[in-house]
C-alpha cells in the first residue's frame, strides 16, 4: 500500500503536475507535496503524487556505509 | 533501475549477513517488529529471513493498511455503491478485502455496484468531473504515506466546487498504533510477543519525519531504526537494532537519510493538518478499538465527508472465526499457525485481510516463503 518509487523527474507542468521517468516509462504526475522539485531531481512517487525526493549525497553515503561494511569485514 | 537495483545488491546482503551473525550475541535473542507491510514483503521477497542469524526473529506489525481495514468500514463502502447508487472509487488493494455477506467491493461490483479502480485519488475526482450528475466517493484508505494526497484531492474539489464529490475516511496514524501495541491493556489481554525494537516505516517516515519516534525510544526504551523498503536496508536496520541493544542504547536512527528527515514533508503535513482532525476511536483490524489513531474531515470540509453527507452508521463485524489474522497482525501467531492458512485461505480466495494485499504476513509467507517450510528430501537413485 505504501509502494513509493523514485524516478527522475523530466519535465515540469501548469498546475503542480509533472512528468517523470521510470526505466523508460513516463507518467504525469502532481509535485503539489513537493513544490521545491525542479528538473533531474529524483521524486519518490506514491499513487499519483510525489511525497518526497532522494538526497544523492545521503544516498551515497549509505551505499558507503555498506560498503564500509565489507571492507572491514575484508580486513 | 537508479535508487532501487543498487539497495537489492546479493554480494553486500551476505557481507552485511556475515557482519550480523558476527555481532548478534549467540546467547541471547533478539526479537525486532518491522511494523511495516512493505518490510514484510522485502523481508519474504528477498529472502532476508533466511540471511538472519538463527536467534533474530523479524516479527511482523500491522502496517499494511488493507490489513488492518475492518470489515465495517468495508461494508460502508459497499453499502454506498449497492445501496445509495454512489460510484465508489477505490485502491486496487481493497477490492478483493472479504466483508460482510459473502461480499467484496468486486463482488459487489458484480452484482451492479458501479465500484471502479483508481489509481490516485485525482483519478477519483475527475470521474467526479466527469459524472455531474452522479455521487461520487472516494474511499480513502492508508497510513500517513497516502493521506497526503487524499487532503490534496479535498482541497481541489473545494477549490473547483465539485459538489458531487466525497470522502469516506479511513486514514489512519502509525505512532498511536506503535504505542498500541506496547502499552495498551487490550493488546495485554490478547498477549503479544516481547520486542527488543522496531524497524521503523520508510515511506511514512518521509512524510512525518523520524522525530515522531522520539517518544518510543525515550518512554519504552525501545530502539527504533527507520529504513527504506529495500533488502539491503532492512538487513543494515537489523544490524543497527542489533548494535544497539547490544550496547544497551534506545536510540532513533535513521537508515533512510536519503529520503527521510527529522522534521518530514512540512507541506504535506500542512496539507493533512488542515483538512483532518483526530477520531477520539478508531477500530482496527487485529487491535481493536485504538484511541486516536486514525483521522476524520474537519467541519469546515463536511461537505466532502461521506459519513456526514451519507449518514453512515459504523457497525462493527467480527472476523471470521477460523481466520487467525487479529493474532498474526500483532505478531504473537505465524501465518502457518492458522489452520486454514494455504488450504481454505490463499491469495486467490482470501479469508482474511492478510492473505489479500501483498504486503499482509500471509500473503507474503504463501507467495515467497510456503516451500521453506518443506523439509528438503534428496532420494538417491538406486544404483
Amino acid at each position: 500500500m505504501c509502494l513509493a518509487i523514485p524516478t527522475r523527474l523530466i519535465e515540469v507542468r501548469p498546475g503542480a503536475q509533472a512528468l517523470v521517468d521510470l526505466g523508460g516509462i513516463r507518467k504525469e504526475i502532481s509535485i503539489a507535496l513537493v513544490p521545491e522539485a525542479v528538473v533531474g531531481d529524483y521524486v519518490i512517487v506514491h499513487v499519483g503524487h510525489a511525497i518526497g525526493l532522494i538526497d544523492p549525497e545521503e544516498a551515497e553515503r549509505t551505499l558507503r556505509m555498506f560498503g564500509e561494511l565489507s571492507t572491514q569485514q575484508a580486513a | 533501475m537508479k535508487y532501487i537495483d543498487e539497495f537489492r545488491d546479493g554480494g553486500i546482503a551476505r557481507k552485511i549477513a556475515e557482519r550480523l551473525l558476527a555481532e548478534a550475541q549467540p546467547d541471547r535473542q533478539y526479537s525486532f517488529m518491522e511494523f511495516c507491510g512493505g518490510h514484510t514483503h522485502a523481508i519474504s521477497r528477498y529472502g532476508v529471513a533466511e540471511l538472519l542469524p538463527p536467534n533474530v526473529r523479524m516479527v511482523h506489525g500491522p502496517g499494511c493498511p488493507v490489513c488492518v481495514l475492518p470489515i465495517g468500514r468495508i461494508d460502508l463502502a459497499i453499502q454506498l455503491a449497492l445501496e445509495r447508487d454512489a460510484i465508489v472509487c477505490t485502491y486496487g488493494d481493497t477490492m478483493r478485502v472479504p466483508a460482510s455477506d459473502g461480499l467484496s467491493l468486486v463482488k459487489a461490483k458484480a452484482r451492479g455496484g458501479d465500484i471502479r479502480m483508481v489509481y490516485s485519488a485525482a483519478d477519483a475526482l475527475q470521474i467526479a468531473r466527469q459524472n455531474p450528475q452522479r455521487e461520487v466517493v472516494f474511499f480513502a484508505i492508508g497510513f500517513e504515506t497516502t493521506t497526503p494526497p487524499t487532503a490534496l484531492a479535498i482541497r481541489t474539489a473545494q477549490r473547483e466546487g465539485l459538489a458531487n464529490f466525497s470522502v469516506l475516511c479511513c486514514h489512519v496514524l502509525t505512532p498511536s498504533a506503535i504505542t498500541h501495541i506496547l502499552e495498551s491493556p487490550e493488546v495485554r489481554q490478547y498477549g503479544t510477543v516481547p520486542l527488543d525494537g522496531f524497524v521503523g516505516p520508510a515511506h511514512v517516515s518521509i512524510v512525518i519525519g523520524s522525530a515522531p519516534y522520539d517518544h518510543f525510544a525515550e518512554e519504552y526504551r525501545k530502539p527504533v531504526v527507520i529504513a527504506g523498503f529495500e533488502p539491503l536496508d532492512v538487513m543494515q536496520a537489523v544490524l543497527m537494532l542489533v548494535r544497539q541493544v547490544n550496547e544497551g542504547r534506545a536510540e532513533v536512527e535513521n537508515e533512510f537519510t536519503r529520503a527521510v528527515t527529522p522534521e518530514g514533508n512540512l507541506t504535506a503535513q500542512a496539507l493533512v493538518s488542515e483538512m483532518f482532525e483526530l477520531r477520539p476511536s478508531f477500530e482496527w483490524r487485529g487491535l481493536g478499538e485504538v484511541p486516536y489513531s486514525a483521522l476524520k474531515i474537519r467541519p469546515a470540509y463536511a461537505a466532502f465527508d461521506a459519513e456526514r453527507r451519507f449518514e453512515l452508521g459504523y457497525r462493527s463485524v467480527a472476523d471470521n472465526k477460523a481466520c487467525e489474522c487479529g493474532a498474526i497482525l500483532r505478531g504473537v501467531k505465524k501465518p502457518t499457525d492458522c489452520k486454514i492458512f494455504g488450504t481454505v485461505c490463499t491469495p486467490e480466495n482470501p479469508v482474511g485481510s492478510c492473505m489479500v494485499s501483498s504486503e499482509g504476513a500471509c500473503a507474503a509467507h504463501y507467495s515467497y516463503g510456503r516451500f521453506r517450510d518443506i523439509p528438503v528430501r534428496v532420494e538417491r537413485a538406486a544404483a
